[in-house]
C-alpha cells in the first residue's frame, strides 16, 4: 500500500470526470437546483389540504365551520351536496369531506347529540393522518365555542398549548432541504465509484492496471476517496450556499461534526458502489442493481416517512443501511443542536457499517479480478 | 485499366476541411476518386484517412467543403438516404460495428434485414457469403468470440450482403494474420471480378497490399501528396518499393527522422533467461487455448511470437504476466515463478496489451505521467522522462490530446512509450505495430533494437509483419494453441526451402490446417447468388428495419438473462419492501410527562395518551433539564406537561393550560403527532364534559371519522398501487436509456449512421423490446400484488391494463429521450437515476398529493405522467373506478410516449459529429 499510488490514481479519476460535462452538470444540478426545487415544492405538512363540505344543516354553525378552515392548511373548502361527495373522492380531487347532518344546530343545543361524518381518503396517508386530527380539533373547537355562547352549560376551558421543538413552525423545508441533499449524497458516491470500476473493465484498462505495481486494494481505495472528495465538496456547498444561504434553513448544531459524519458515510457508500460493481457485469445491470439498492436505501431510511412507522423487520434490516445512522445524525446534529455526546452511536455504528462494507467489497473486487 | 481521362468519378471532394477541436484533419482536400477501381488511401497515422473515409460513407456530417458521392451532394440528407444502400462501410478497428454477443449469422441477418430483404433472399445471400468467406462452419459462434480475422471477414459479409456500389473499407486488415488477409483480399478480388461497376476505397497501412490497388491516394498532414497507379507513384518518386515510395513522398523533416533498421549480431549469455515458460497450458472450459507451451527467452534476446489471430499468442503473454492463472505449466521471469502478487517483478515488466487500453479520460501527457508515477518513477525524473518517450514516439505534438481523438497508429505508439515509460528489462508487446504507418514501424524497431543491444532489454513481441519478424533473434510460429516451430528467421526460411518468410508462415500453418484453408478463387461454389441484391424502393418508414433492430435488441437481451431477470425479479422484491415499509401511520412514538399535579384527572388525562396505539409512554420527565436533555438526543418526540393545581382548576371550570413539546426536527411526524395529541385533547374534554353532564347535555356531539378505500389503513394495500407506477418508470426507463448510449460508447451506433434506418424506425425498434419487458414486469407486478400479497384489486382491469401499457410506453420513451443528447453510458445512469427517482417519488403524488405541492414541484407533478398513472392505479385498485370514470388521467398518458420519441428523434443525430 502506497499513499503516492493511491493520490495519483485517484487523480486520474478526477481527471476523467472533468471530461464528462454531462455528469458535471448533471452533478451541478443535482446539489443544486434539484436540492431547491425539491425543498420548496414539498407542502407544510398540511398545505393546501383540498376539503370539501356537504352541508345538509346550513345554520350559521354549518357555516361557521366551514369558515374555519383556513389557508395554508387548508384550500377554501367547496360546498358540495351529498350526491357528489362520492364522486370526487373516487376521481381524488378532495382528502376530506365533512358531512354535516340536517338540523345539526338545533340538536345540537337540544341535546340531542349529533354526529358529524368526516370521510377520509385513507390512500393519501400524509394528509390522512395528521389533518384527520387537525380537522377534528377545529371543528370540535368551532362547535364547542358555539355550544358555550348559546348554551350554558359550563363546559371547563382547559387549553393546549402545543409547542414544536427545533422548528417552532414545522417548516417541511428545513427538513426536505437536508434530506435530499443526503439523498443526493448516497445516490451519487454510489454511482460515480461503482461506474468508475465498470468502465475501467468495459474499456480493458483494469487489466492495464494489474501488469503494473498496485494492487486492488490500491485501485479502490483511489476510487473511493476521489469520487468521495467531489461528493464531499459537492455536499458542502449545497449546504452552505444552498440550505444555509439560498433557503435559510438556520442549522443548529455543528457544521464540522456534520461534515466528519459525512466521511464516515461517504466511506461506507463509495464501498457499496464498489461492491456493486463487482457483482455487475456491465452496465446494464449496475443500472439496474443500482435501482434495486437505491431505492429502498432513500425511501426506507426514515428520510421519507419516519422509521418508526415501519414494520420491524424493515426497521431492523435497515439499521444495516449507513444511510438510516446518517440521517439519525443529520437530524441530531443539524436540528436537535446535539453535539458528539449525543450522536455518538449514530458515528459508531457508521464506523461499524463502512468497515464492514468497504473489508466486503474489498474482498469481491479482488476475487473478481481473478 | 482504363485510362484516367474516360473515368467517370464515384466520389468528388471539392476543398474539404474537417477539424476536431483545434486540430486539423483534413486541410483543403480535393479529390476525384475514380469509378469502378480499387482505390488506396495510404499515408502516416493521423493524416485524415479515416476522417475522409467516413465523410465519404456519410458517417460524419460534413463541417466545410463539399462531397459528392454517387453523383450528389452528401450534405443533403434526401440524397444521403437515396444512396446509403448503394454504399457499404467498414469502420476502423476489428469489429468495431458487430454485436459481440450475437452470433455470426445474427449479425449477418441484422444487416441484411436493415436494407430490406426479405428473409428468404437474406438466407440464401448470407449462406452464400459465409461460405466464400470461409465463415460457413461458424454460424452460431457470438462474434465476440472470433478472432480478429473472422471479424473482419465477418465484417466484409455484412457490408457486401446489399450488393453496394462503393465499398468503404477502413484499414480492414489491420491485427489481421498474414493467412486471412490473403484470404481477405482474394475474396475482394473475385467480387470485384463479378461485379465490375464496384468501387472500392481503402485505407491501409501495409504497403504489399497498397500495390496490389489499381489506383492511389498519398496523404500527410491532411493534405494529398500524389495520386496514381502504384507505377505512376513509384515512377514519380523513383523508389523501387511502394515503402521506400512512401517513405520518399514524405516532407523531408520527417524522412529525416526515418533510417533502415540494422540489427547488430547477438551477444547473449546462454544461461542468463529472462523468460521461461515450461509446459504452459490455459484451458477454457474443454477448449484449450494454450497446449503445452514451452520457450526460454535469453537476456536481451528480441524473441518474435508469430501465428494466426486466435492461436493463443495472447493467453500466452498474459500468462506470463501473471494476469492469467495458468491451467498448468510454469512460467518464469528472471528466474523466479509468475506471482501476480510480487510488486517488485511487475515493476520490471512493461506490457502493452492488444486492445488500446490507456485512459481515454486523460491526455497523452497524463497517461504517461500517471504510469510514469504508478512505476514509481523519481518525481523530479518524470517531467524529463515524458518529454523523451514524447520525443522518441513522435508524440510532442499530440501531447495534450485525448487518445479518442487520435488515429490507431498514434494512440499504439502512445501504448509502446507507456508501457517503456519505467524503462522495464522485459517487454511484452502484443502486436504494438498493427496500424502503425512504415515509418513509424521503423522508427519503432530502432528503438527496440537499441533496447536490445545497448540495455540488453529482452523483448517479446507478436506480429503479422513478416519484415518484423525477420528482425528478431528468434521467432516461434504458434498455431491452435501450440507452438510449430521455434527458430531464428532464416532457419526457418530454410527448413522449409520457402523464398520468404511469409510463404514458410503460409506453409506450416497450411501443413497444420492439412487442407488447404478456404481460398475463394479455388472454390467450385458457384460465386455470387445469382440474383442481385433488391433494391427495394426508398421508404420513409420501413416496418421491416425496425423490426430488425427490435430483434436484434431481443437477441441482446436474452443473451443477458441476468439482465431481464434482475428487471423483473428485483421489482417484486422492491414492491414488497417498499409497499410494506412505507407507513404514514405513525406509531410507537416515544412520550413522557412532567406531571406538576400528580392527581386522579392528570393521570387520567396521560392515560389517555399512553392508552392510544400511537404512544408508548417512556419513564416520566424529572425536570425542566431532563426535558430537554431527552429531546435533544431525539429519545423523546412528545414531552407533557401537566401544570400544577391542575385537576382542581379543571374541577371549578377556571382556565388552565397543558404544554405540550413536540420533537420538529421531522415536521412531518411532527404534524401527525400535533394532530393525535389535539384530538386525544378534545376528546378527553368531551368525555369529561359528559361524565359531568350527561350525555344528553347541550353542547355535547361527536365527529365519526371513516377512512375510505383503505379501512384497515394497511401500509400494503395503501403503497402497492403507488409504488408500482414508480417501479415500472425506473426499471423500463434505465434499460432503454443504456441500450442506446452503450452503442455509442461501443461504437456499433455507426451502422445506424450509415445505413438506411431512420430515427424513428431506431428508436421504436430499440424501444420494442424494453416495452415488451416492461409490460411483462406490470402483469408480474399486478399478479403478486393480488395474489401474493392480497392488495384488493376492485376496479376495472382493461383500465389498469391499457394505463400500464400506454405508462410503458412513456417510460421506456423517457429513457430514450435521456439518451439521445447523452454519450456516456455514467452519464446515463445518473442522469436518469436523477430524472425519475426524485419526481416518481416526490412530485407524483406517492406520498405528498399533487395538489398540494407548490412552485416548481407542483408544475413537475401536473405535468409528469407518473401523476396520472397513481391515480389510475389507485382508482382501479382501492376506489372500484372504472375506464369511464378515470377518463381524464388517460390524456396525458396516451400523448406523453408520442411527444418523447419525437423529442427524442429530434435531439438524436444521424451522423457522427
Amino acid at each position: 500500500m502506497r499513499p503516492g499510488t493511491i493520490l495519483h490514481l485517484g487523480i486520474k479519476e478526477l481527471r476523467g470526470l472533468m471530461r464528462d460535462p454531462a455528469l458535471i452538470g448533471f452533478i451541478i444540478y443535482a446539489f443544486t437546483i434539484a436540492v431547491y426545487t425539491e425543498a420548496k415544492a414539498v407542502p407544510e405538512t398540511l398545505n393546501n389540504a383540498p376539503i370539501a363540505i356537504v352541508d345538509e344543516d346550513n345554520s350559521p354553525l354549518s357555516r361557521r365551520i366551514g369558515d374555519s378552515f383556513l389557508a395554508p392548511y387548508f384550500k377554501r373548502p367547496v360546498m358540495i351536496t351529498a350526491k357528489d361527495m362520492d364522486d370526487r373522492m373516487d376521481a381524488g380531487v378532495d382528502t376530506f369531506a365533512l358531512d354535516i347532518p340536517p338540523n345539526f344546530q338545533s340538536d345540537l343545543i337540544a341535546g340531542g347529540a349529533p354526529v358529524i361524518q368526516l370521510n377520509v381518503d385513507a390512500t393519501r396517508m400524509t394528509q390522512a393522518f395528521s389533518g384527520s386530527g387537525y380537522v377534528q380539533s377545529i371543528v370540535t373547537a368551532e362547535v364547542s365555542d358555539f355550544a358555550r355562547t348559546s348554551t350554558a352549560g359550563d363546559t371547563p376551558d382547559v387549553d393546549l398549548a402545543l409547542r414544536s421543538r427545533f422548528n417552532p413552525e414545522l417548516n417541511q423545508m428545513w427538513f426536505a432541504s437536508v434530506m435530499n441533499v443526503i439523498n443526493n449524497v448516497t445516490m451519487l458516491s454510489i454511482i460515480l465509484t461503482g461506474t468508475a470500476l465498470i468502465r475501467e473493465r468495459e474499456h480493458g484498462t483494469i487489466e492495464h492496471l494489474l501488469v503494473m505495481p498496485v494492487s486492488p486494494a490500491e485501485i479502490m481505495l483511489a476510487k473511493v476517496w476521489s469520487m468521495g472528495l467531489v461528493v464531499f465538496c459537492a455536499t458542502l456547498f449545497s449546504l452552505v450556499i444552498m440550505v444555509q444561504g439560498l433557503l435559510q434553513v438556520p442549522i443548529e448544531g455543528s457544521l464540522v461534526l456534520f461534515m466528519a459524519g459525512a466521511v464516515l458515510h461517504l466511506l461506507a457508500t463509495t464501498a457499496m458502489g464498489i461492491a456493486l460493481a463487482t457483482v455487475a457485469g456491465s452496465m446494464p445491470q449496475f443500472g439496474l442493481l443500482l435501482m434495486l439498492v437505491l431505492l429502498p436505501l432513500q425511501i426506507l431510511s426514515g428520510a421519507t416517512t419516519p422509521r418508526e412507522s415501519m414494520p420491524e423487520v424493515i426497521q431492523t434490516i435497515m439499521f444495516a443501511a449507513p444511510n438510516t445512522h446518517f440521517i439519525l445524525m443529520a437530524q441530531g446534529i443539524l436540528y436537535r443542536g446535539g453535539g458528539f455526546s449525543v450522536v455518538w452511536p449514530q458515528f459508531l455504528w457508521l464506523g461499524v457499517i463502512a468497515a464492514v462494507f468497504f473489508g466486503f467489497s474489498l474482498g469481491g473486487f479482488r476475487r473478481s479480478l481473478r | 485499366m482504363a485510362d484516367a481521362a474516360e473515368t467517370t468519378h464515384v466520389a468528388r471532394l471539392k476543398s474539404l476541411v474537417h477539424s476536431y477541436g483545434k486540430r486539423i484533419a483534413l486541410d483543403d482536400v480535393s479529390l476525384d476518386i475514380p469509378e469502378g477501381r480499387m482505390v488506396g488511401l495510404i499515408g502516416p497515422d493521423g493524416v485524415g484517412k479515416s476522417t475522409l473515409l467516413s465523410l465519404v460513407a456519410g458517417a460524419r456530417s460534413i463541417q466545410k467543403g463539399e462531397v459528392q458521392v454517387l453523383g450528389g451532394d452528401m450534405r443533403g440528407s434526401g440524397h444521403r438516404s437515396r444512396v446509403c444502400p448503394a454504399i457499404a462501410y467498414m469502420p476502423q478497428g476489428l469489429g468495431r460495428n458487430l454485436y459481440p454477443t450475437l452470433s455470426v449469422f445474427e449479425n449477418a441477418d441484422f444487416f441484411g434485414s436493415l436494407f430490406g430483404q426479405r428473409s428468404d433472399e437474406r438466407q440464401a445471400r448470407i449462406r452464400s457469403l459465409l461460405k466464400r468467406t470461409g465463415l460457413a462452419g461458424f454460424e452460431d459462434r457470438p462474434a465476440g468470440k472470433l478472432s480478429g480475422g473472422m471479424k473482419q471477414k465477418l465484417g466484409l459479409c455484412c457490408a457486401l450482403l446489399h450488393d453496394p456500389n462503393l465499398l468503404i473499407l477502413d484499414e480492414p486488415t489491420t491485427g489481421v494474420d498474414p493467412l486471412s488477409r490473403r484470404q481477405f483480399w482474394n475474396l475482394i478480388d473475385d467480387i470485384r471480378a463479378e461485379r465490375p461497376q464496384l468501387s472500392v476505397m481503402v485505407a491501409t497501412a501495409y504497403m504489399e497490399e497498397a500495390a496490389r490497388f489499381d489506383w492511389l491516394a498519398a496523404m500527410d498532414a491532411g493534405k494529398i501528396l500524389a495520386t496514381g497507379s502504384p507505377d505512376e507513384i513509384l515512377a514519380k518518386t523513383g523508389a523501387s518499393t511502394l515503402d521506400d515510395a512512401f517513405i520518399a513522398l514524405m516532407p523531408a523533416e520527417k524522412r529525416a527522422a526515418h533510417h533502415a533498421v540494422r540489427l547488430p549480431p547477438p551477444v547473449f549469455d546462454d544461461s542468463d533467461f529472462a523468460i521461461e515458460a515450461d509446459g504452459l497450458t490455459m484451458r477454457f472450459g474443454d477448449f484449450t487455448a494454450v497446449d503445452n507451451v514451452s520457450f526460454r527467452i535469453r537476456r536481451g534476446e528480441i524473441f518474435g511470437f508469430l501465428g494466426s489471430n486466435g492461436c493463443g499468442k495472447t493467453t500466452t503473454m498474459k500468462m506470463l504476466t501473471g494476469l492469467l492463472p495458468a491451467s498448468g505449466g510454469t512460467a518464469r521471469l528472471f528466474g523466479r515463478q509468475v506471482d501476480p502478487r510480487d510488486m517488485d517483478v511487475r515493476r520490471r515488466v512493461g506490457y502493452m496489451s492488444q486492445a488500446f487500453s490507456l485512459y481515454t479520460e486523460l491526455t497523452v501527457r497524463q497517461n504517461l505521467d500517471l504510469h510514469a508515477r504508478l512505476f514509481r518513477l523519481p518525481p523530479d525524473a518524470i517531467p524529463a522522462r515524458i518529454e523523451e518517450m514524447g520525443r522518441r514516439f513522435r508524440l510532442l505534438d499530440v501531447m495534450d490530446w485525448l487518445p479518442d481523438a487520435l488515429p490507431l497508429g498514434v494512440r499504439q505508439r502512445l501504448s509502446l512509450a507507456v508501457a517503456l515509460v519505467h524503462s522495464p528489462e522485459v517487454l511484452i508487446l502484443d502486436e504494438p505495430t498493427s496500424g502503425v504507418d512504415p515509418v513509424a514501424r521503423d522508427q519503432l524497431w530502432e528503438m527496440l533494437v537499441e533496447l536490445s543491444r545497448k540495455d540488453r532489454v529482452t523483448i517479446f513481441i507478436s506480429t503479422h509483419f513478416m519484415n518484423e519478424s525477420e528482425r528478431c533473434d528468434r521467432i516461434s510460429l504458434m498455431h491452435a494453441g501450440r507452438v510449430l516451430v521455434s527458430d531464428t528467421p532464416a532457419a526457418i526460411r530454410d527448413g522449409r526451402r520457402a523464398a520468404t518468410l511469409e510463404e514458410a508462415f503460409i506453409g506450416y500453418l497450411e501443413g497444420a490446417i492439412r487442407e488447404p484453408a478456404p481460398s475463394p478463387g479455388q472454390q467450385d461454389e458457384p460465386a455470387m447468388p445469382t440474383v442481385p441484391a433488391s433494391r427495394r424502393h426508398r421508404r420513409n418508414f420501413d416496418p421491416r428495419r425496425l423490426w430488425s433492430y427490435s430483434r436484434r435488441e431481443a437477441l441482446e437481451l436474452r443473451r443477458d438473462p441476468i439482465r431481464a431477470t434482475l428487471a423483473l425479479i428485483g421489482s417484486v422484491i422492491l414492491m414488497f419492501v417498499v409497499g410494506y415499509g412505507i407507513n404514514m401511520d405513525v406509531q410507537n412514538l416515544s412520550f413522557a410527562v412532567l406531571d406538576r399535579d400528580d392527581t386522579v384527572t392528570s393521570r387520567d388525562y396521560v392515560a389517555d395518551i399512553a392508552g392510544s396505539r400511537y404512544f408508548i409512554e417512556q419513564p416520566p420527565l424529572r425536570n425542566y433539564d431532563d426535558l430537554d436533555n431527552r429531546m435533544r438526543d431525539g429519545s423523546l418526540k412528545l414531552a407533557i406537561e401537566i401544570p400544577p393545581g391542575f385537576a382542581e382548576r379543571v374541577a371549578r371550570g377556571s382556565d388552565v393550560e397543558i404544554g405540550a413539546w413536540i420533537d420538529g426536527a421531522m415536521p412531518q411526524r411532527a404534524e401527525t403527532i400535533r394532530g393525535y395529541v389535539q384530538g386525544m385533547h378534545a376528546g378527553w374534554i368531551a368525555r369529561h364534559a359528559r361524565e359531568i353532564y350527561g350525555d344528553a347535555a347541550a353542547g355535547s356531539f361527536s365527529i365519526e371519522t371513516r377512512f375510505r378505500y383503505n379501512p384497515g389503513i394497511e401500509s400494503l394495500v395503501a403503497m402497492v398501487p403507488a409504488v408500482i407506477p414508480l417501479l415500472l418508470l425506473l426499471i423500463p426507463a434505465m434499460l432503454a436509456a443504456l441500450s442506446v448510449v452503450r452503442e455509442k460508447e461501443l461504437g456499433s451506433i455507426v451502422n445506424f449512421y450509415v445505413t438506411p434506418v431512420t430515427r424513428l424506425e431506431f428508436l421504436l425498434g430499440k424501444q420494442a423490446p424494453y416495452l415488451a419487458l416492461g409490460i411483462a414486469n406490470a402483469v408480474l407486478l399486478w399478479l403478486f400484488a393480488v395474489f401474493v400479497f392480497q392488495v384488493p384489486f376492485t376496479g376495472s382491469l382493461s383500465a389498469f391494463a391499457l394505463a400500464a401499457v400506454l405508462y410503458v410506453a412513456f417510460s421506456t420513451a423517457f429513457g430514450l429521450l435521456v439518451s439521445s443528447f447523452l454519450s456516456s453510458q455514467i452519464a446515463a445512469i445518473f442522469g436518469t437515476t436523477l430524472m425519475t427517482i426524485i419526481p416518481a417519488v416526490q412530485f407524483s403524488g406517492m406520498i405528498d398529493p399533487v395538489s398540494s405541492l407548490q412552485g416548481f414541484g407542483a408544475l413537475i407533478g401536473e405535468i409528469y405522467p407518473t401523476t396520472y398513472f397513481n391515480i389510475i392505479s389507485r382508482g382501479t385498485f382501492s376506489k372500484g373506478l372504472s375506464l369511464e370514470d378515470l377518463g381524464s388521467a388517460f390524456l396525458p398518458l396516451v400523448a406523453a410516449a408520442p411527444l418523447l420519441i419525437a423529442a427524442a428523434a429530434v435531439f438524436l443525430k444521424k451522423q457522427a459529429g
